[in-house]
């Protein structure tokens, strides 16, 4: 078995979802590294672990056509073509899928075999074992399912990807990143989250006093991004990111279905709502009914004792 | 300009599903069903270029049983044109969906298929990027803002760090994120105009296109439940089980 992972990066470092993506490819045999992006990254792509050889294709942005076209057109000395489902990896993945005419399997969160893999529907609801009969498989990667493998220690080859025709279609105009001191929310151990409850943007910062004792990331409800209280990149749930800290804490958020199919395969959760009937309470291992501008700053005092 | 916008009929978002017994799947008899939220947000999109004077006629299609017919209905009742129904009694995976959608592009013509990112039910965020594929188009996912100008669409994108614009060759696909826009509610004349606008049945066969799965389906099963937790009476409770207990602090 011979695998293919797309790596996902900022211009400078590769992301820990996609750490993980190479440990589910691990499962299935030896792991190539592709990183379309600048030089210095594929040399920390060569350092991960279990990465047996790095191509490297310069590009300076990861638009889906040309990208799919260079990964399709590569795909014969490959059984698995793995990718993080990120929004790079379900960008482009599809794209890959089609060019080659098979089925991808979406987020999967386990490998049973070769051809087997289980994935998540329904948000998260239910859970499919899928067996495909696809000569080749095309696959998006659930990271909150699989451990990253370590940034450091492997020692792989960098060698020059083959190039593709850019189909043309399409080009980059610009993007608008939001910059934050924070952890990353899909890699940190400790995730603090906030609903509609909060009340409004600046209410959203009586969480930082929290997430900055816990080095925790900040997270939102849909209800509260949709409100315009947290940007939306904050979202947690089926559509937004899927999270699986060590620690969750949930404040004024009531646990709709769509909300717990993003967390609720968090080692511990916290729910601090003051609805006693809340759903979240029901997958909260810790719950505290009480208003949470009046609980908020009691935690925070606890925690610096 | 013509506007293609694929629906997709699915168990309604606020239904808490259950697994078959058997294991064979989830209950879907006698559970409500909707059009996937996503793709209201497609045909809200559509209808929007409409009424700014940059479509003229917009194509419903769904693929699924005959009671897909409903949410064409619905499609057509917030502001679609016509539908085309591909009636199919199985479930039919991205790939050959696309390929559907594939043959009725290269029918119909249209200069800009919109679709939802993601269905609720399989969850597979693939088949607009497939479609795009299949036709050799442009892809602009995840869309929270889409503009049309000299024959290209400027579509900015919900990415992990924020946004992104990326600028597309017309013809061209797009695939709808939430935040894209407020789908309107149909309203009752619309609703009873809609049962006059035309809906054309055909099936995969006359397209030519094999609907026959690539994945099986070995079994479905239920999420493991978490232990049930315990309340605690105060913040100073809260964290001292935080950090004695759970030993996560």
């Amino acid at each position: 078995m011979t695998v293919l992972v797309l790596a996902d990066h900022d211009g400078a470092s590769i992301s820990q979802p996609t750490r993980s993506a190479v440990a589910a490819g691990g499962k299935l045999g030896d792991v190539t590294l592709l990183v379309m992006g600048p030089e210095a990254v594929a040399q920390a792509g060569a350092k991960i672990a279990g990465v047996t050889r790095v191509l490297h294709a310069p590009t300076e942005h990861l638009l889906a056509e040309p990208a799919a076209a260079l990964i399709a057109g590569m795909a014969d000395g490959y059984t698995h073509l793995l990718a993080p489902s990120s929004a790079v990896g379900k960008n482009i993945m599809p794209r890959v899928a089609a060019l080659l005419d098979v089925q991808q399997i979406s987020d999967i969160s386990a490998v049973v075999d070769a051809d087997t893999f289980v994935r998540p529907i329904y948000a998260g609801n239910a859970l499919a074992t899928v067996q495909s009969s696809d000569a080749k498989k095309v696959i998006t990667v659930r990271a909150a399912s699989f451990d990253p493998v370590a940034a450091e220690g492997g020692s792989a080859s960098v060698e020059a990807a083959p190039t593709a025709a850019d189909p043309g279609v399409s080009s980059f105009v610009g993007a608008e990143i939001v910059k934050s001191e924070r952890p990353e929310l899909a890699a940190a151990r400790v995730v603090v989250s906030g609903g509609r409850a909060i009340g409004s943007a600046e209410n959203f910062k009586i969480l930082d006093g929290i997430a900055d004792k816990l080095g925790a990331a900040v997270g939102a409800s849909r209800a509260a991004v949709d409100a315009g209280y947290a940007p939306n990149d904050l979202q947690v749930g089926q559509t937004g990111k899927i999270v699986a800290p060590e620690l969750y804490m949930a404040f004024g958020i009531s646990g709709a279905i769509q909300h717990l199919a993003g967390m609720k395969d968090s080692k511990v959760i916290v729910a601090i709502n003051k609805d006693e009937e809340a759903p979240i309470f029901q997958v909260a291992d810790y719950g505290l009914v009480g208003d949470i501008f009046k609980v908020i700053p009691e935690i925070e005092a606890e925690l610096s004792k | 300009m013509k506007l293609l916008v694929p629906v997709k009929r699915v168990v309604d978002y606020n239904v808490k599903v259950r697994v078959r017994p058997d294991g064979t799947g989830v209950e879907t008899a006698n559970v409500k069903m909707s059009m996937n939220p996503f793709d209201e947000i497609a045909i809200e999109e559509a209808v929007r270029l409409k009424e700014k004077g940059i479509a003229t006629e917009i194509v419903a299609v769904s693929i699924g049983p005959a009671q897909a017919q409903e949410q064409i209905r619905t499609a057509l009742a917030m502001g679609a044109d016509r539908g085309i129904l591909v009636e199919v009694t199985d479930t039919v995976e991205p790939i050959a969906v696309a390929k559907i959608l594939k043959a009725i592009v290269e029918k119909e013509g249209p200069q800009l298929v919109i679709l939802g990112k993601q269905a609720i039910d399989d969850d597979m965020n693939a088949t607009g990027q497939m479609l795009a594929a299949l036709l050799g188009w442009g892809q602009g996912t995840f869309a929270s803002k889409v503009e049309i100008a000299d024959g290209a669409a400027s579509v900015t994108r919900e990415i992990d760090g924020g946004l992104e614009t990326v600028k597309l060759t017309l013809p061209a696909i797009v695939t709808t994120d939430l935040r894209l826009n407020e789908p309107r509610y149909a309203s009752l004349p619309n609703i009873m105009k809609a049962r006059k606008k035309p809906i054309e049945t055909i099936k995969p066969s006359d397209l030519g296109v094999d609907t026959t799965p690539r994945l099986k389906v070995l079994k479905v099963e239920e999420p493991p439940k978490r232990v049930a937790g315990v309340k605690v009476g105060s913040a100073a409770e809260l964290v001292a089980k935080l950090r004695n207990e759970a030993k996560v602090i």
